[in-house]
């Protein structure tokens, strides 16, 4: 993935648009989650598709609202065709960024009638209840004080795979015109702006990765790993608020 | 060999503890360290690494904000500066530099320049301790490698 706020993606295009009965074709893989994380900070950025992979997430990462858009394809006017719709399970966004605030983001997601059905999670390092009010009206579905922990994330990765599985594998609405069955294709190469050079070279060891200017951070790879040792959840009940319930879990 | 890893595992633990007790590091280091594996064995460090970049960013922005010709200080631009680097010490656990931020903050909001400026100067001593202290820290495991053994998990308790 790149380090520049680039966008690193799984363009699932050709992947599916199961009709409504008719062809026998082989069963969505309901394990992909696809998540779109965005946060100005490249700390975060990197922590919270670390987090998402652990998770066993695929991940893109963009740094602002306005690519988030871009990525979408909301940033025109015209409707996307329905042919490139994107495959976005969930959306988690960082509250406060310079130009578009995760607000106005959730804002024009909850706006298209081709995402607003996608969960949509804001991160913020302030617990104001005026925020997170505000949030969780505008259709947030979830809102996480930062930093956010793995807990938080697995959380949300049940949430949403539970999801899945409740409304018989698609959670999206299918578009009204979309009765044809496409043939599944294998999916495409994940495409990536820089290269990955992490395993051209030897691990650095802390102290040198520490003190020198650091060469690739990010791994391509799906991250299938188990931790060896997790940590415990910690379900803080201020950290988290339900939609449309906000008392404390 | 086996006396000198056990010595140095000593040495990291007990220093490594420290940070922790006097409010360097906090749990927020502690779960970077527990997101890592065999492939991303420095993932900690790494954040580390960029956090203090991106500190160095902010820390600079603040200098200048603060020391503006026109003899006028814009409290919005170090407000946002402060809050930039409060953030990125919370997502390592750069506990007393995110502390430090929240005072800052105030003075912030309340247009205070000679607290700003206190708070500026103590920002940037603790960011450069802080940074020293870790450098410390991740020399002791490099040497616990080198010497054969494994870096002990240290959770600040």
């Amino acid at each position: 993935m790149a380090r520049d706020g680039g966008v690193t993606c799984l363009r699932s295009s050709e992947m599916l648009n199961v009709g409504l009965g008719g062809m026998e074709s082989p069963p969505l893989d309901l394990d992909e989650v696809h998540v779109l994380a965005v946060d100005d900070s490249l700390v975060d950025r990197i922590v919270i598709e670390r987090l998402l992979r652990i998770t066993s997430c695929k991940v893109t990462a963009v740094d602002s609202g306005w690519r988030a858009l871009e990525f979408l394809g909301l940033d025109n006017e015209k409707a996307s065709a329905e042919l490139d719709r994107l495959k976005v399970d969930m959306i988690i966004t960082d509250y406060c960024m310079p130009g578009m605030t995760g607000y106005e983001l959730l804002k024009k997601i909850k706006e298209s009638s081709s995402f607003r059905q996608v969960p949509v999670v804001i991160m913020s390092s302030e617990n104001v209840l005026t925020r997170i009010d505000m949030c969780l009206e505008e259709g947030a579905e979830d809102f996480l004080l930062k930093p956010v922990k793995l807990a938080d994330v697995k959380r949300l990765r049940n949430h949403l795979t539970g999801d899945v599985k409740l409304s018989n594998g698609n959670k999206r609405k299918l578009p009204e015109d979309s009765v044809t069955v496409h043939a599944l294709l294998p999916p495409p190469p994940a495409l990536t702006l820089s290269t990955d050079s992490s395993d051209s070279s030897p691990p650095l060891s802390p102290v040198e990765v520490f003190s020198s200017p650091l060469s690739s951070l990010i791994d391509d790879e799906d991250d299938d790993d188990v931790l060896t040792s997790s940590p415990t959840p910690e379900e803080s009940p201020v950290r988290r608020q339900k939609m449309r319930s906000p008392g404390l879990d | 060999m086996d006396a000198l890893v056990a010595q140095l595992q000593m040495q990291y633990r007990n220093y490594t503890v420290s940070l922790y007790q006097q409010g360097f590091l906090d749990e927020r280091f502690t779960e970077l360290r527990q997101l890592q594996d065999d492939k991303h064995p420095n993932f900690a460090a790494e954040m580390l690494s960029l956090s203090f970049d991106d500190s160095v960013k902010h820390i600079g922005n603040i200098t200048r904000a603060c020391k503006d010709q026109t003899g006028t200080v814009d409290f919005g631009l170090v407000d946002v500066s402060v809050h930039q680097l409060k953030c990125t010490s919370s997502s390592v656990g750069a506990k007393r530099v995110k502390d430090l931020c929240v005072t800052f903050k105030e003075y912030c909001e309340a247009n205070n320049y000679e607290g700003c400026v206190r708070c500026l100067q103590q920002v940037d001593i603790e960011y450069n301790t802080l940074k020293t202290k870790l450098q410390d820290m991740f020399n002791l495991e490099k040497q616990i490698i080198q010497a054969g053994g494994k870096v002990p998990q240290v959770d600040g308790h």
